[in-house]
């Protein structure tokens, strides 16, 4: 303050431009910005909610040509015992001429002595278009290729799970999972 | 205006005075020799002594306390005592993963039959509980209720010294004396009861006070004396009563004797090293973010005294044109 | 919302349109920017654009935190421990939420003591001050019912005492606290509606505090001499200064050094200001040992629990309550109670001593209201034993003595012959907290109620500056420079 008697009253225009005043604000920025972070990032799920996802299942006890749906963390996923006629035109698909090419066998995961159990299919239970829940065997509806069917907008998965028809993008996910005994599998998300 | 500004300041440190104010008649609670490493805001738990602290808390506290509110995966996560940085998700530590599953738990979701089975804990889960619920715990316990421990330091004044103090402040073997009394019984024959008296004088902690409590409290069964623990002697003190002892009478007799619990580090298990780690591991388990507060702290800290030095100059060349 | 012509001038075509269909920037403008705002305001003035600050924190903090709490008696307490431990940051938002109540009140208070020490209250501001009280009133219900919410120990009875405070009114009480709680006492049904209104009542505080800054752009700012700023244009501009930048930066470095402090409670300590009972799950059937509000509302409860009398055919309890919220209603009608034509206490010394007294007076209920009752401040002599027995008539008798050890004797020689002896002490007469507090509520009182309206007939003021800019002006004639005040 020690200039403060010498001047009258200016125009402050030129204030406005001293470094210190952009240093403030941008200073100030950079604290709203870090502030704004914290705001952001607090709705991201919580660590309670990322560790409570895996779940052990008995496939034991899903009925040939049935399948038993599960939740893990809120998403559904569907166990399917498949017969053999169903294993039989899954993997008789021209894989090349899919939407989203994939072989059977790549939708399966090897038991602990690393043959594949191919009655056994695990899949997510979320269409992969706008997240409906397809009906299946349970419902009567297996749609077009005996998988399932989306009654939200019209898509057709085959016994493998793969997309065959309607609007859905990709094949129904297969979820991270490994088999504990030969008739438990452990799914986690 | 300076004796506004003294009033300004005033009240934060009678706002601060007031909340520091003790729980009734219990002797202030202490800190370690050497104090804590997590005292002041630079100061950081040592993760040693928390980790030793859960070995205590595991094999002896265990038994009675539970601490609903912690989970293993909270064990390694940052902050936790066995974080890993090659394991970032807690989930994935081994260690973690082995500490669960040593504990068999019972299950939340029913199985085929509708059932309740144990199996082993998973990360995700909490700590196992030792009593399904207040009424089992009370009933194993004579009445009380052993609280859980998960914020026990924030729900005592003095915090883990408290925890400290109540664990090392039980009367030593000296101050301990019995007293048979003989009553008459119904039938005419002889009754002799056996009472616990506790020579208070005689106790070290009360060694360098002000004041030299003669006399003894005749201790109820089940109960133990602890100078430290909230509440009121004088029904139990014979003595002077206005000079009644501190402290209060608690269930749960005391706990730690020297190498009750082997160390996995080798660490020398006397009683003092034990209360030392296992308030130092609940003080953790109290607020697990700590860590992060502060170093978050130190960063806020240093950003808003920039933010106002800057604005200091900025209001300084604003006004400086003008008489003010 | 300001008293003054508008300057504003919108530039280019978009911010005309808008201008004549919705004067949105015109209003900002006006009351923001181009606000003559006296030069001579302090730092004091500073704590209105804190509170401002403080008010969206808690809003803001507030509204994320209802995304991760659980209003129920079983989810309430585990919910908050969910925030602090698994929400990301959630530990960061709790407490800036839970210090900022403190903060809030702390700078409420200061702004209040700046309005009663420079007269904010007089008119043209009555207005101005009444909104203020309606805010003040508002938080204290907010505080209260937030205070709730985690459904700690000090919550439940806390939640308790204040509720039965209600139920003292005569008739009407029993029903009226069954409504507010929802039933014979507090349950699930009670913090359900205790959250719902927590979250209103911040909102209802924001609308009052747009009218305060209404009323307070009509008259314009009172400043530190209390002279109002001129109205002429040639005074005016001696007199003010535009509110941005000038006062911009200046609230914001006030802001910037009160965050400071804010931040040193959230990271070192952020639960030195509460209570560590109300870390302890709520259990209606435990009532702490010690039940004590959160500090900013002691010296109300102070007041309260210093009515120990009836009076007439009102009972010590419905007094205690009656003195309690006058001690707050007391606060609208100030303005009239104020018989001064003066504005500033700077011009008025001998007000200025009863205007310290009166801070002193809060500040001194504030420790009364965390002390027990009871407590002996200065005692008179020292305690006495008294042996109580059964003498050979019959009849009860007792002996007092000063030591211990002839009491116990003469005790012991009472039980040996069969009779009936006990040893009980006798309290020394002493000033105990109960009497401070009673003398401090009459002063409390007194201030607003005998002092304030006598003295502004009686005192000789000083000599006022004639304006704004002669106060400034003079300030530099002395010596030493005052530092930026």
């Amino acid at each position: 303050m020690s200039e403060a008697q010498t001047t009258t009253h200016e125009t402050i225009d030129e204030d406005r431009r001293d470094f210190i005043h952009i240093a403030t604000a941008a200073t100030a920025a950079a604290g709203a910005g870090a502030l704004a972070y914290v705001f952001i990032d607090q709705m991201n799920a919580a660590s309670d909610t990322k560790a409570a996802s895996s779940l052990e299942v008995d496939i034991s006890k899903v009925p040939l040509g049935g399948e038993i749906r599960v939740l893990i963390g809120g998403q559904p996923f569907f166990i399917r015992h498949r017969t053999e006629a169903e294993i039989r035109s899954a993997e008789s698909v021209d894989v090349g001429s899919l939407r989203d090419p994939q072989t059977d066998d790549e939708r399966l995961v090897p038991m602990q002595d690393g043959s594949l159990n191919r009655a056994i299919l695990v899949t997510s239970g979320s269409c992969t278009h706008l997240g409906c829940v397809p009906v299946g065997p349970a419902q009567g509806n297996t749609g077009d290729y005996g998988g399932w069917y989306c009654p939200c907008h019209g898509s057709h998965y085959d016994t493998s799970g793969r997309i065959r028809k309607g609007p859905a993008p990709s094949n129904l996910p297969v979820p991270d999972y490994r088999y504990v005994s030969p008739t438990v599998i452990n799914i986690s998300l | 205006m300076k004796f506004m500004r003294f009033i300004s300041a005033g009240l934060g440190a009678a706002a601060l005075a007031l909340s520091a104010q003790a729980a009734g008649g219990a002797k202030h609670p202490h800190a370690p020799e050497g104090g804590w490493d997590f005292q002041g805001p630079l100061g950081e738990l040592d993760m040693d002594s928390v980790q030793r602290g859960y070995q205590v808390y595991r094999e002896v506290c265990a038994s009675c306390h539970s601490m609903r509110l912690l989970h293993y995966r909270n064990l390694g996560e940052p902050g936790g005592p066995f974080y890993d940085p090659e394991y970032p998700n807690a989930n994935d530590n081994p260690l973690v993963k082995a500490f669960a599953a040593q504990d068999e738990i019972l299950s939340t979701e029913p199985n085929d039959v509708g059932d309740y089975d144990y199996r082993p804990a998973r990360t995700s889960d909490p700590f196992k509980s030792p009593y399904p619920n207040e009424q089992a715990a009370r009933a194993a316990n004579g009445g009380a209720y052993p609280p859980d421990l998960s914020v026990i330091t924030k729900a005592r004044a003095g915090g883990a010294s408290y925890i400290y103090s109540l664990l090392v402040g039980y009367p030593e073997e000296a101050a301990i004396a019995t007293d048979t009394i003989e009553t008459e019984g119904e039938d005419g024959e002889t009754v002799t009861e056996q009472q616990t008296l506790i020579e208070v004088g005689e106790m070290a902690v009360f060694e360098h006070g002000d004041s030299h409590y003669e006399g003894e409290l005749v201790q109820p069964v089940g109960q133990y004396y602890n100078p430290y623990f909230a509440g009121d002697t004088t029904p139990q003190w014979q003595g002077d009563p206005r000079h009644a002892p501190p402290g209060g009478f608690l269930a749960m007799p005391p706990q730690l004797t020297p190498g009750r619990v082997e160390y996995l580090d080798g660490t020398e298990a006397t009683v003092s090293q034990m209360a030392e780690d296992v308030a130092a591991f609940l003080q953790w388990a109290g607020e697990p973010k700590q860590t992060q507060r502060k170093s978050t702290g130190l960063a806020a800290m240093i950003y808003l005294a920039i933010l106002a030095v800057l604005l200091w100059f900025s209001f300084h060349r604003i006004w400086r044109k003008v008489d003010h | 919302m300001s008293g003054h012509p508008s300057t504003y001038e919108p530039k280019t075509g978009f911010t005309k349109w808008l201008d004549s269909r919705l004067p949105i920037v015109r209003l900002a403008y006006d009351s923001f920017v181009d606000f003559p705002t006296p030069k001579n305001l302090n730092y004091w003035y500073t704590f209105g654009g804190i509170l401002a600050v403080c008010l969206m924190t808690q809003i803001l903090t507030g509204v994320v935190l209802a995304m991760h709490y659980t209003p129920t008696v079983d989810g309430a307490f585990a919910s908050v421990e969910r925030i602090m431990r698994d929400v990301p940051f959630g530990w960061l938002i709790r407490y800036i939420h839970a210090n900022g109540a403190s903060m809030f009140f702390l700078a409420v208070y200061i702004h209040m003591f700046r309005g009663l020490y420079y007269g904010s209250y007089k008119a043209p501001r009555e207005i101005l001050w009444i909104l203020g009280c309606v805010i003040f009133f508002l938080m204290m219900g907010t505080a209260f019912l937030g205070y709730v919410l985690p459904w700690g120990q000090m919550s439940y009875h806390g939640a308790n005492v204040i509720t039965g405070l209600i139920g003292a009114l005569p008739v009407v009480g029993d029903s009226i606290k069954a409504w507010l709680m929802g039933g014979p006492s507090i349950g699930n049904q009670t913090i359900q509606r205790f959250f719902s209104l927590h979250y209103l009542l911040p909102f209802m505080i924001a609308g009052v505090v747009i009218l305060h800054i209404w009323a307070l752009h009509v008259p314009g700012n009172n400043n530190p001499t209390g002279v109002e700023a001129r109205k002429d244009p040639e005074g005016l501009k001696k007199d003010t200064v535009p509110f941005h930048p000038y006062y911009t930066v200046k609230d914001a470095f006030a802001i910037v050094v009160f965050l400071l402090i804010f931040a040193a409670f959230v990271f070192y300590m952020p639960n030195v200001l509460g209570h560590a009972d109300n870390y302890i799950e709520a259990n209606p059937l435990v009532t702490p040992a010690h039940i004590v509000p959160e500090w900013y509302l002691l010296p109300f409860y102070a007041i309260l629990r210093a009515i120990t009398f009836d009076i007439g055919p009102i009972d010590a309890k419905l007094l205690g309550v009656i003195a309690m919220f006058g001690s707050i209603a007391i606060l609208f009608v100030l303005p009239w109670l104020d018989t001064s034509k003066v504005k500033s206490m700077r011009y008025r010394p001998v007000a200025r001593q009863f205007f310290f007294g009166f801070v002193v007076a809060g500040l001194l209920l504030g420790w009364c209201g965390a002390s027990n009752p009871d407590d002996p401040i200065i005692p008179m002599g020292s305690d006495k034993l008294v042996v109580s027995y059964t003498d050979a008539n019959g009849n009860e008798a007792t002996q007092t003595y000063d030591e211990y050890e002839p009491a116990a004797t003469f005790r012991d020689q009472k039980v040996e012959e069969g009779v009936d002896a006990s040893i009980a002490v006798q309290k020394a007469p002493a000033f105990r907290f109960v009497h401070l507090a009673q003398i401090l509520t009459l002063y409390y009182f007194a201030y607003f109620l005998v002092i304030l309206p006598l003295l502004g007939l009686r005192e000789k003021p000083k000599d006022e500056p004639t304006s704004i800019h002669k106060a400034v002006l003079g300030s530099h004639d002395r010596a030493a420079p005052a530092p930026a005040e």
